[in-house]
């Protein structure tokens, strides 16, 4: 006993995989923007742009809607070719409930790992127990029950979820909003009435006590799903995200290392419509997109998700 | 001169002087500025987000906080604030740097890891040479208990350090200070060159408002 004591003092009882250092890397990624890359190529120029983290996948969320069928984890070498490519954080997506995939992503030392909608669920009624893991997670939510819902499993970053791969921003609005009023209505409730609540948004109660206190979501929550251009990403930042994804659409226009660049400095001057209006001058095209509401409801991914 | 309840901060069990209407900047390009900003108002200072130039001009102090240290550098670079930082150091406001804060204040950058041959635009004001990521990738980010001398008035409390893909100092010029090391006594991680500090750990990430007090004592001897 005393042994093991005199030993965790000479080493500082030191500790990895703590929730302190999975929370603390998401707020290292606070202010900045995450691209989806499906190549080394897109690694480096995203890089280049300024990204705080990358994405590694085979496929933007526009192509794996395009293609359909079913969509899982990337080739592991894919995503190694990534992470030998660049020095910043890289990110990559497993199937919602499919924990081997997690080991895969963990074993070959991804950053942060995405239980992602955007990919195939492989369990239609249980996430991952991110607990178990050392690497840190982050998944999608549209409303504050089901963002605590992935806390309370282990989730050390949140994303509201937008639609994915259709560069229209409604949806990363809607859940943006819904977290947001939700919170602010947290707030001004009192405290017997946070058990109700609690149940009525089958959110933990330990977790939407804290949300109370804190007057915001315990742990970063970045936008997603649809962001496109400057401005878009700017409007995410105002309506109180802490960054933003951006999948499609920076690769899928015309000039992504410019489109990309001028993302990244409209995030951090979200409020200074001076450097927006700056660096939204000639871009090139934007990803063409598709208007959600024109979708069949069979198409959305944000549904996926329990 | 009567010092008034108002004029005193509560700072780990001791009671000093506040450091009147100091204004200190938190460099909020991307990265954990928030964090800080909430240490220094526990600490009753104004902490004031920093993006344009012009407005280092009020500042007394300045953090650079943690976050990616290549979007920093490259944002820092796109605004025109290299330059101006340069002058606001070479004025003798202080100045830290924590973790990507702490690369982008280094004059050296090793080789890390993984694919780094970007080398991310940076001040380099301080005579330090700096590892990137040098500890290995997330899986590897870890928080340990550090000795910290400079910190301790009379009783020795530990530092809880919160290392995330932290860098590390390979070797310091003859005019910095080693403030701390891991418990191996090799490896540094805080280091203090005049009005300049760099940590390669986090302290906003802990409720222990040392640090933050500490650079505020640096701040108060500049003013005198």
């Amino acid at each position: 006993m005393e042994a093991t004591d005199s030993k965790a003092e000479k080493n500082g009882d030191r500790k990895a995989g703590t929730w302190r250092v999975k929370v603390g890397l998401a707020q290292m990624l606070k202010g900045g923007v995450i691209m989806d890359v499906v190549t080394p190529e897109h690694a480096k120029i995203a890089e280049a742009a300024g990204a705080c983290a990358v994405m590694a996948l085979e496929r933007v969320p526009a192509d794996i809607r395009a293609d359909g069928g079913v969509a899982r984890m990337s080739d592991p070498g894919l995503i190694q070719r990534i992470m030998d490519t660049v020095s910043i954080p890289v990110m990559a997506k497993a199937r919602i409930g499919h924990f081997v995939e997690a080991q895969i992503l963990q074993a070959i030392g991804v950053d942060y790992i995405d239980e992602s909608e955007v990919l195939t669920p492989a369990d239609e009624a249980h996430h991952i127990n991110k607990h178990d893991f050392t690497v840190p997670f982050v998944c999608g939510c549209r409303n504050l029950g089901e963002a605590l819902r992935r806390i309370g499993e282990g989730a050390a970053m949140i994303r509201t979820k937008g639609e994915a791969g259709t560069g229209d921003v409604v949806e990363a609005v809607r859940h943006a909003r819904a977290v947001m009023g939700e919170i602010r209505r947290l707030q001004n409730m009192p405290a017997e009435e946070l058990m109700a609540y609690a149940k009525s948004i089958g959110a933990p109660y330990d977790l939407v006590k804290e949300t109370r206190a804190l007057g915001r979501m315990p742990v970063v929550n970045f936008a997603a799903g649809g962001v496109a251009t400057p401005a878009d990403a700017a409007l995410m930042m105002q309506l109180g995200v802490d960054g933003v994804f951006v999948g499609s659409g920076i690769f899928k226009s015309g000039d992504p290392a410019k489109r990309g660049k001028a993302i990244v400095a409209a995030v951090t001057h979200y409020n200074d419509p001076q450097v927006l209006a700056e660096v939204s001058r000639d871009l090139g095209e934007p990803m063409v997109g598709i208007q959600v509401s024109e979708l069949p409801k069979e198409d959305l991914l944000a549904g996926r998700g329990w | 001169m009567a010092v008034h309840p108002q004029n005193l901060v509560f700072n780990g069990g001791r009671r000093q002087p506040k450091v009147q209407k100091a204004r200190v900047g938190l460099l909020a390009l991307q990265g954990d500025f928030e964090e800080h900003a909430n240490m220094l108002r526990r600490l009753g200072v104004q902490a004031v987000e920093t993006r344009r130039p012009a407005q280092l001009k009020t500042l007394d102090a300045l953090i650079v906080p943690g976050g990616e240290s290549t979007t920093i550098g490259k944002l820092a670079q796109q605004f025109g604030l290299m330059a101006p930082l340069k002058d606001f150091i070479r004025r003798g406001r202080p100045v830290w740097g924590t973790c990507a804060g702490l690369i982008f204040l280094s004059r050296h950058i090793h080789a890390a890891g993984s694919g780094a041959d970007v080398v991310p635009p940076r001040l380099a004001v301080m005579d330090i040479s700096v590892n990137r990521n040098a500890f290995g990738r997330q899986v590897d980010s870890f928080e340990a208990d550090l000795a910290v001398p400079s910190l301790e008035q009379g009783v020795r409390r530990p530092f809880r350090a919160v290392f995330i893909r932290a860098p590390r100092i390979e070797k310091v010029g003859p005019a910095v200070e080693v403030l701390a090391t891991l418990p191996d006594g090799q490896t540094i991680v805080a280091a203090r060159q005049g009005n300049l500090l760099a940590t390669s750990f986090h302290p906003e990430l802990t409720a222990d408002t040392r640090f933050h007090a500490y650079f505020l004592g640096m701040l108060r001897k500049a003013r005198l």
